[in-house]
């Protein structure tokens, strides 16, 4: 049998992390919770998730980015899906698809809330894949 | 520094030059901070005038009546649309009333009579700079009006669009049927869902009280109350969230304690404070509400036993939307307009709110209000 994989799902809406965490859990996931960057980091103490879905825009704007760096830093092959409604709300759109990109943004993946189940299972699938 | 262009129409050359002279590079005060620097072009004709005014833009134009090619008037009739941004002086051997009418018709602000002295001149362009800056500053304010506008709107845009994003992701959740064929399993799906929508409800019943405090000023109604039984409604009105966190809210208060005011709008400024003080109090904690009548003023004061906030956080408190986020409040609900609401229904009586706050003792709130019989 499988192991089953743990995901780390950080971010400040509550109700966000409600509906990704039934959502995950569905597609058999284990799942920890932090509402902030700093809660995530200590989560890292006694936990080492696969991979982590991380909010960009909390509290402090950029914190998502903060963050990112943060993880890659402690747990370089962790891949990183970073969620966000900046697009929307902004106007602002950034991808990390380019190696420029990939220089300033440390996530693998970005996704625009709000997120599909089957969206998110298949980012999922390749990054754990690959 | 900012600065003023200044052109002067004449034919005679040395009226130009002595023009020039005057004011080129002449630094202006005003208001004992502005300084506003002068520069001049002139045009010997009012065919050269007109073309330099359409290419380059002035703010201030000297117009002499009698030119080669046209008269004044004429000059301002042919700038057309471009004469109202301009302050024109009409500078004139031959003033008279007539003409001088005819040109304040078409536009012209002011009149100096030739010849004049260098001081005349600098008097007229003193004043029609004056009124150049007055009119840059409003417009200035009503810019900056507009953008506090834009951001709050924007804001609020932000606010009423996170709790339908919230139930509209629960609602795909049940659509789907993630969590199987029994309702039962979306209990909590369903209770987060009305939560949200409770939250977005008294955000706009908020919007709305507000919007009322605003523009509605003339519904006022101001009558004698006893604020007594305003807070006795208020504590009565908080009474059941109270009861169901053991909450205990005590009043002390004279028996008669009159206030000229709105009741709707006392209405609101008690449930504000009595309901902030259950809502942010610890289970079993205690609401203190005191009313003083002082020697000119009235005293309300509502202290409770709750959170509390740290400086930093007291700072921000009377902020649109700048609701305190963190681990003791991310349960608590409000739309961040309540305190705002507060602020603005005190600052009608011309009163002040104090807040005393110790983190995780709990907060006090004094509205001290002129008592005006």
């Amino acid at each position: 049998m499988q192991k089953v994989k743990t995901v780390l799902l950080v971010d400040d809406d509550q109700d966000f992390r409600i509906q990704q965490k039934i959502m995950l859990e569905a597609m058999n996931f284990n799942v920890i919770e932090a509402d902030s960057g700093s809660a995530a980091i200590s989560l890292l103490e006694n936990n080492n998730p696969d991979i982590a879905i991380v909010d960009l825009m909390m509290e402090e704007e950029d914190s998502g980015f903060t963050l990112c760096h943060n993880l890659k830093k402690r747990l370089p092959e962790m891949p990183i899906i970073m969620v966000t409604a900046v697009a929307s709300e902004t106007g602002l759109s950034f991808n990390v698809k380019t190696r420029e990109e990939h220089r300033w943004i440390k996530a693998d993946a970005l996704l625009e809330k709000p997120i599909r189940a089957e969206q998110l299972q298949k980012e999922i699938n390749r990054l754990l894949q690959g | 520094m900012s600065f003023l262009k200044v052109l002067v129409i004449d034919d005679e050359p040395g009226m130009r030059m002595g023009v020039e002279r005057t004011l080129d590079g002449e630094k202006l005060e005003f208001f004992g901070t502005d300084l506003v620097e002068v520069s001049v072009a002139s045009a010997g004709t009012g065919a050269e005038g007109i073309e330099k005014i359409n290419s380059d833009g002035f703010d201030i134009l000297f117009l002499d009546y009698k030119l080669p090619d046209m008269n004044g008037l004429e000059v301002i009739e042919a700038l057309g649309d471009r004469a109202k941004d301009l302050i024109i002086i009409m500078i004139t051997a031959y003033a008279s009333i007539e003409v001088a009418i005819d040109a304040t018709k078409k536009g012209a602000y002011d009149f100096l009579p030739k010849p004049f002295t260098p001081g005349e001149l600098k008097i007229v362009t003193k004043k029609a700079a004056e009124r150049i800056l007055l009119a840059r500053k409003n417009e200035q304010l009503a810019h900056e009006k507009k953008q506090v506008r834009f951001e709050f709107i924007r804001v609020l845009g932000h606010e009423l669009k996170a709790p339908l994003a919230a139930v509209e992701g629960y609602l795909d959740l049940m659509e789907s049927k993630t969590l199987g064929e029994n309702i039962e399993s979306y209990e909590k799906i369903l209770k987060r869902s009305s939560v949200r929508l409770n939250q977005m409800r008294k955000l706009i019943v908020d919007l709305l009280d507000m919007t009322k405090i605003e523009s509605g000023k003339k519904d006022r109604k101001l009558v004698e109350l006893n604020l007594r039984e305003v807070a006795e409604n208020a504590i009565e009105l908080a009474g059941p969230s109270a009861l169901a966190r053991k909450i205990k809210i005590e009043l002390d208060s004279p028996e008669k304690l009159v206030m000229k005011a709105d009741s709707g709008e006392l209405d609101m400024i008690f449930n504000n404070l009595v309901s902030n003080a259950v809502k942010y109090n610890r289970d079993e904690g205690k609401v203190m509400v005191r009313l003083e009548k002082l020697e000119e003023q009235i005293k309300i004061q509502v202290s409770d036993t709750g959170i509390g906030m740290t400086e930093e956080e007291q700072k921000k408190l009377f902020k649109e939307f700048s609701r305190i986020r963190n681990a003791k409040t991310a349960d608590i609900l409000g739309s961040g307009l309540g305190l705002s609401i507060l602020k603005r229904l005190v600052e009608l009586y011309e009163g002040e709110i104090l807040v005393d706050s110790v983190p995780d003792q709990g907060t006090t709130f004094t509205l001290i209000i002129p008592n005006k019989e």
